[in-house]
């Protein structure tokens, strides 16, 4: 078990539990927060790669994960001011009460 | 090495679960704090400094706060216990199956190691290299995730945005979220 | 004066030596550690004191004056008094995020302290790549701990009074952030150790190389203290706590030893963020004129800070209070667009570093002028001056 394997079975375990936050709550900002755990969990996988793997070319991991915290702050804005505006106007957050464009 | 590594997992780990079952919503949103501040450290561990800084900074102090004033702001009369969805269990089981599978292709797989002498030390991480490798190689990502930020920051501010007052006359769109 | 200025640091090697080498890393964190945990707490007794004799004599009466010679006891009676008053924890708030949250207020404020550089070689945590990275992700983590107290408290007036400290906080981060930016961007490292040494150099012969004296350092150095002033909810930004408007804001529900933290985390955050601007804007420890070096650095650092805390005793004695939604639009439609215009006239100053020093000034100011002057002249046209009528 060299420290890559423990970091990336970290990385899998939380993106696991974020996973099953997703699919099993009925807030829908509570889904959200599963939303970035698996956000987090593919940025600890991209940096356990950057310090243990082979690195022909360095800095390349800490590049992408700052991207993936920049992509995943403004996704998470957009959705919570999508999820306020859903509770201003039908008065639920509850993701199955959501459903005016099911087909 | 071992004993704080050991630690900040259970840190991550258990914050993580709680986040994901803890009935009270603010609490959730807390714990998500916790949870990534564990990151954060686990972030430093491996020394990318720059890279745990900028996880508090953006995660902890801008979208963990985010997550608990909406939160709030979503309150209503109905309590403020969450009750899990309507089939559980299934969700609970393909996120099971997917930690196995993950677990089995980590522990099995071959990944290309880098030679025990490197490993040992991590990789310096500049932020003056960085910052040149942003603006010369990767200027193009680098400009489009600005656009990304604003178009986020105009796009939740109009969202977010009282709805006009309707119109007492005007009754086209229904009521209701169920169709 | 050499042995003075580095007297505290001959000290702390000459105790680690009589020290086993396996434990030297362990005590030196633990010195440094103790010292700022003694000197500032110190600082802040003297400093409420101090401001509560000045308010005074600001307002035409003596102040505090029963208790030692000229009432400079007042913060042992307070110490005491805040030590011994009952804990009142409400009974329906939550008991564990309402315990928790003045240790999140208080920790990173102390916690700051570690990367500011108070004298020549004396800053507890030198972090060669990310010091200054490190002092604002501590403030950011003030926040959590600001809407945990406002939410544990159960009350209606403690929850405002929490969101509306979290978005003063949120909006005036940005200024403090882009005018810190300037800094790093003319000096090249994001090392608070680093910036002040890039101060030392004496720009044509008698100006100091403190970044005060440069157009985009003044413009940097007055929005910075602005937002300085806003993030640690001092008045004339300190609606979210004032007595007068919402009770006590997020900390209405707390008595005792916990209000007394929460009153020292709010000026160590003070002091943390005045020992940044000056770090940043003033020269840190450095003297203002080089026939002064004798004097050593640390004092030099503290002369300052002290100078800068009578201005905000000052600024607190002086000035109305901002009502919320003047806080707000003075951060975004002012503090912003101007950091911006700030980041732009560094970069000038940057490009232009041939000419003259009179001609850089020269552009400088006159670029930061043009907006500055539309903005006044904006404020001026959208809020006419009222007009009274009186019942005769």
């Amino acid at each position: 078990m060299s420290p890559l394997h423990l970091h990336l079975l970290l990385a899998a375990a939380l993106f696991a539990i974020g996973l099953a936050g997703a699919l099993t709550r009925r807030h829908a900002i509570l889904v959200l927060i599963g939303i970035e755990l698996m956000l987090n969990a593919a940025n600890l996988n991209l940096l356990a790669f950057w310090r243990y793997g082979p690195n022909p070319e360095p800095l390349n991991g800490p590049i992408f994960a700052l991207f993936t915290i920049a992509i995943a702050a403004a996704e998470a804005a957009v959705g919570l001011a999508l999820i306020i505006a859903i509770h201003r106007r039908y008065r639920t957050t509850r993701v199955e009460d959501i459903r005016r464009l099911r087909g | 090495m071992t004993l704080t590594f050991a630690l900040l997992a259970g840190l991550v780990l258990g914050g993580a679960f709680a986040a994901v079952t803890c009935r009270n919503r603010v609490h959730a949103g807390l714990f998500l704090a916790a949870c990534l501040v564990g990151l954060a450290l686990v972030f430093l561990r491996l020394g990318a400094e720059f890279l745990g800084f900028i996880q508090i900074l953006v995660y902890v102090g801008a979208v963990a706060v985010l997550i608990v004033f909406a939160i709030l702001l979503t309150r209503d009369a109905e309590s403020p216990r969450d009750r899990l969805a309507n089939a559980p269990a299934s969700g609970i089981l393909i996120a099971l199956a997917l930690f196995a599978l993950l677990a089995w292709a980590i522990s099995t797989g071959k990944f290309p190691a880098a030679p025990a002498e490197t490993a040992a030390v991590a990789p310096a991480l500049s932020v003056k290299a960085l910052g040149d490798r942003l603006f010369r190689e990767y200027v193009l990502p680098l400009q489009a995730v600005g656009l990304l930020l604003t178009a986020a920051l105009i796009g939740a501010a109009v969202i977010a945005l009282p709805a006009p007052k309707p119109d007492p006359l005007d009754d086209s769109d229904a009521s209701g979220p169920a169709s | 004066m050499e042995s003075l200025d580095q007297i505290f640091v001959t000290a702390k090697h000459a105790v680690l030596g009589l020290l086993p080498a396996a434990w030297q890393p362990w005590a030196s964190a633990v010195i440094s550690v103790g010292a700022i945990l003694a000197v500032f707490p110190l600082l802040f007794a003297l400093t409420t004191v101090v401001e509560r004799k000045a308010l005074g004599r600001m307002q035409n009466r003596p102040g505090p004056n029963r208790v030692g010679p000229f009432g400079f006891l007042q913060f042992a009676a307070d110490g005491i008094k805040s030590l011994t008053k009952e804990d009142i924890v409400p009974r329906a708030a939550d008991p564990i995020v309402h315990f928790l949250a003045p240790l999140v207020v208080v920790i990173p404020p102390v916690l700051a302290f570690a990367v500011l550089p108070v004298g020549r070689h004396m800053v507890a945590l030198d972090l060669p790549e990310t010091g200054l990275l490190f002092f604002l992700m501590v403030g950011t983590a003030v926040e959590l701990g600001v809407f945990m107290a406002g939410w544990s408290s159960h009350n209606k007036y403690s929850l405002l009074g929490a969101m509306r400290a979290l978005a003063q906080l949120l909006s005036y981060e940005i200024p403090l952030i882009l005018s810190a930016i300037t800094v790093v961007m003319l000096s090249g490292s994001l090392s608070l150790v680093t910036l002040v040494e890039r101060q030392a150099e004496v720009h044509g012969g008698f100006l100091l190389g403190w970044n005060l004296f440069t157009p985009w350092g003044l413009a940097g150095a007055l929005l910075f203290f602005t937002a300085a002033v806003a993030e640690a909810n001092r008045s004339p930004f300190d609606l979210p706590e004032a007595e007068s408007e919402i009770v006590a804001g997020y900390f209405t529900e707390y008595s005792g030893f916990k209000f007394a933290l929460f009153f020292l985390g709010e000026y160590l955050g003070l002091f943390a963020i005045s020992g940044l601007g000056i770090t940043l804007f003033l020269g840190g420890w450095l003297p203002p004129f080089s026939f002064l070096g004798w004097v050593p650095s640390w004092i030099w650092f503290f002369a300052k800070l002290g100078a800068l805390m009578m201005v905000f005793i000052w600024l607190r004695g002086t000035l109305p209070r901002l009502r919320m939604d003047q806080l707000m639009q003075f951060a975004w439609q002012f503090l912003l667009p101007m950091s911006l215009v700030n980041l732009f006239v560094a970069g000038l100053w940057h490009f232009t570093a041939s000419w003259p020093l009179l001609a850089r000034w020269l552009l400088g100011a006159a670029v930061l002028a043009v907006p500055w002057m539309l903005y006044a002249r904006g404020f001026a046209a959208r809020h006419p001056r009222r007009t009274y009528r009186y019942v005769t």
